[in-house]
């Protein structure tokens, strides 16, 4: 454990280095949410009765969404694992006295937590100030609060689980980019990336929501925002743990797999 | 006739000390450091003339050799080659050089040698006729007919290097940089380079200037160097002028490194 | 102009020796912008018209805005690649040849697998256009040539912008995403729902809306008739862009060794 817990710290402090990269990432998400909540804006002045979630309740699921992208979004995958992958230096990390699945986890988790923790203030404090239904609202209650970050944590689990899969089928495939690309199209869109769940039509929404997808950002954000209360909410929390087990379960089926590929194939 | 009259260059890096605290504070507070990685550097090197340009890692060769290709803008000096001022008439000098970076390729990876030729013609606007001549001569000099088909991805180091070379040299220039161009080498390529450098330099009279850190290439390459340490020049002469009384010129140049703390 | 050709074939021929990668890119391509076209669909499941624009006339906005795109990432693929370029020290190659830099950064990277991307605006376009009411004649035929060459020219521009910023530093430069894939992203809706503020700053500051919303209007009749000719001022946007550009190459620093 402690030495997952040391290349978590090494990725950590890497991530803390690149100030200017905080900073343009704080003024590109902050432009990009602005623009967000403007273009809902627009469609909730055309027919305000057809929006599924209060106004003030998207704002605050999209500076929330800014605030933590790095922790959820699919197309930060790690290039260096990548690259390992397919040019073979892998070979190097194979002999080391270490696990490579729960390596590259909590590596992946600390890229995301140090990006995370840079970039989510600033975005918080200035949106709070932001007039009435375009800010971030308050936190509805401290259970509430907490809830939001349990799920926050599940929701990352999860994302991480998920590109732990896709580092694994690189193993398995000769065009790891086209692979890359078709996960994080189908992460974007199934995760409410694009446009939050509970603006697709209700049959469909009720399929997207028991997909693993639905148990990363899509929970955390819309337990802050009040959309997503009482059992419903149960249910979701339910799944994002079954969702975890799952996928690291599968992810470290594969690594398995792929570590005997490589060693019976001598890589 | 290339010269270069008290030229400086500054870089400026950030430093940080390593550790989770500094990398923190790093955060809000940065520190710079400037590094003159070129400080009143001046010489003379005349047509036809191969010279050793050699100094510790780090010490300004790289730098100079960019400036004198028209790559960088010192903040000082002055440098005139042939009559043109590098970075200031940099399309129409550069037409009358060839570099080679030892380091990295200039051919494209994944085509045939050829192709790539091809290209460097189009870019250099060599005529057809002494695109032709030079092909042809350089293919014998270097012993290419065999690898100018072949996916530039398929080529062993030392093939790649010869052809590095040819590529550098297409359009007939008068005077060629080498950057570590026998870096990682077998001892056949190695050979082979030094041959070709020598008999360009003499039946071309194409003027030379060569970084290494392999005293042997300068020991059959040139009779002057230029040796520079930490952005200043410290010798201008002959290899004879380090040699004195150790065995090998290796041994002879670590000493003089010592002895002026670079 | 022949030497971008032969650029050009020598990048084919590099991408024909990877088949079956370049075939699963532009699939990826493809299905990348999809997610964009997908989330217009489905709000428009819900919403019938935004600040007055139907779904048949968003698509054809955002058909046009992709292509526009497309195209210029095609070209200047070499500007958005430039950090990678300027940090494995090809640039030092580039200033070596005795040939405009510019025309070099162009040619050292062309990407073919965007012409999923392209295929993608174009299957979009051509739905908008068969399924908006608008009534082609030449002079709107035009309109829409001179989005595609404003376009190109604006987008390239901001290209130009991001790898002028590389010559003085390497970080940070994700803000330019904003210009870049945000414009694109954001593009997919006329530039006024994003209200006045918006409208202004890209039509004054860059001329994101004169290459796609006052020309659009023009192509629905909305517009006045001198909207047809605003693509083609946009195209002044890139002399500032160029003389950064200048600024960028004095104030180049190379790398490492």
């Amino acid at each position: 454990m402690k030495k997952y817990f040391a290349f978590f710290r090494l990725r950590f402090s890497m991530g803390l280095q690149y100030r200017a990269a905080a900073l343009a990432g704080i003024i590109t998400q902050f432009v990009w949410g602005t623009m967000e909540i403007l273009m809902f804006r627009a469609f909730y002045h055309a027919d305000a009765n057809a929006f599924p979630m209060t106004f003030q309740a998207v704002s605050s699921y999209v500076w929330m969404q800014q605030a933590f992208l790095t922790l959820f979004m699919a197309w930060m995958m790690e290039n260096d694992i990548f690259s390992a992958i397919v040019d073979g230096n892998i070979a190097y990390e194979l002999c080391r006295p270490i696990d490579i699945y729960n390596m590259w986890f909590s590596r992946s988790l600390a890229t995301r937590l140090s990006k995370a923790v840079l970039r989510c203030m600033p975005i918080l404090l200035a949106a709070l100030f932001f007039p009435a239904p375009y800010g971030l609202m308050l936190p509805v209650s401290l259970p509430a609060f907490l809830l939001f970050f349990l799920t926050l944590f599940l929701g990352t689990g999860v994302t991480v689980a998920f590109c732990m899969l896709v580092y694994m089928a690189c193993f398995f495939t000769i065009s790891s980019a086209g692979v890359r690309m078709v996960a994080v199209s189908v992460v974007e869109f199934f995760s409410g990336a694009v446009i939050p769940l509970p603006f697709f039509p209700d049959k469909i929404r009720r399929i997207m929501e028991i997909l693993p997808f639905a148990s990363m950002q899509n929970v955390p954000l819309r337990i802050y925002s009040g959309d997503l209360t009482g059992s419903a909410m149960g249910q979701a929390v339910a799944l994002q743990l079954f969702w975890l087990f799952a996928l690291t379960g599968i992810g470290k089926l594969l690594n398995a797999l792929a570590m005997k590929k490589i060693t019976v194939q001598g890589g | 006739m290339i010269t270069m009259q008290h030229v400086r260059k500054t870089y400026k890096v950030s430093k940080r000390d390593a550790g989770f605290s500094s990398a923190f504070k790093a955060l809000f507070h940065k520190e710079y450091e400037y590094i003159h990685a070129l400080d009143d550097v001046s010489f003379t090197i005349c047509d036809g003339e191969m010279v050793g340009y050699i100094g510790p890692n780090g010490a300004g060769k790289s730098s100079t050799i960019k400036i004198l290709s028209g790559i960088l803008t010192p903040e000082e000096g002055t440098c005139l080659i042939n009559g043109l001022i590098p970075w200031k008439n940099r399309i129409e000098h550069v037409k009358n050089i060839g570099v080679v970076f030892g380091q990295r390729s200039q051919l494209w990876w994944d085509v045939p040698v050829m192709d790539s030729f091809e290209l460097l013609k189009e870019i250099y606007k060599i005529s057809t006729p002494s695109y032709n001549h030079n092909l042809e001569q350089l293919t014998d000099m270097l012993n290419l007919s065999e690898l100018l088909k072949t996916p530039v991805r398929q080529l062993s180091l030392g093939q790649r290097m010869r052809c590095e070379i040819a590529a550098s040299l297409l359009h007939d220039p008068k005077i060629l940089f080498l950057d570590e161009p026998t870096i990682g080498l077998d001892a056949v390529s190695k050979l082979a380079v030094r041959d070709f450098i020598l008999k360009l330099n003499k039946e071309k009279n194409t003027t030379v200037i060569l970084t290494t850190h392999d005293m042997q290439d300068i020991e059959a390459l040139t009779n002057r160097i230029i040796l520079i340490g930490k952005g200043s020049i410290l010798l201008d002469g002959t290899i004879d002028d380090i040699r004195k009384d150790y065995d090998s010129t290796e041994e002879a140049l670590a000493a003089f490194y010592r002895s002026h703390n670079i | 102009m022949k030497l971008y050709g032969k650029y050009f074939m020598i990048h084919f021929k590099s991408t024909m020796e990877y088949k079956t990668s370049f075939l699963l890119s532009c699939i990826g391509q493809f299905l990348v912008s999809f997610n964009v076209f997908l989330g217009v669909y489905f709000m428009f499941q819900r919403f019938s018209k935004v600040e007055g624009f139907t779904y048949n006339e968003v698509l054809l906005c955002f058909g046009i805005t992709l292509m526009e795109f497309s195209l210029a990432e095609s070209f200047a693929r070499g500007f958005d690649m430039f950090p990678n370029i300027v940090n494995k020290g090809e640039f030092d190659r580039i200033m070596v040849r005795p040939r405009n830099e510019i025309l070099q950064v162009l040619g050292s990277r062309i990407e073919f697998s965007r012409i999923g991307r392209i295929l993608q605006a174009v299957v979009m376009f051509v739905y908008g256009f068969t399924v908006s009411d608008v009534h082609w004649n030449v002079q709107k035929i035009a309109a829409v040539l001179f989005m595609l060459i404003g376009g190109t020219v604006v987008f390239g521009g901001i290209f130009l912008i991001y790898a002028s910023i590389c010559f003085f530093t390497l970080e940070g430069l994700e803000f330019m995403n904003i210009f870049t894939d945000g414009a694109r992203e954001y593009g997919k809706y006329p530039v006024c729902i994003y209200g006045k503020r918006i409208l202004q700053l890209s039509t004054f500051v860059i001329p994101y809306a004169l290459i796609q919303y006052y020309p659009l209007l023009y192509l629905l009749d909305r517009g006045k008739s001198y909207y047809i000719l605003l693509p083609l001022i946009a195209c002044l946007f890139i002399i500032p862009c160029l003389l950064l550009w200048k600024l960028g190459v004095r104030h180049y620093k190379s790398c490492g060794s």
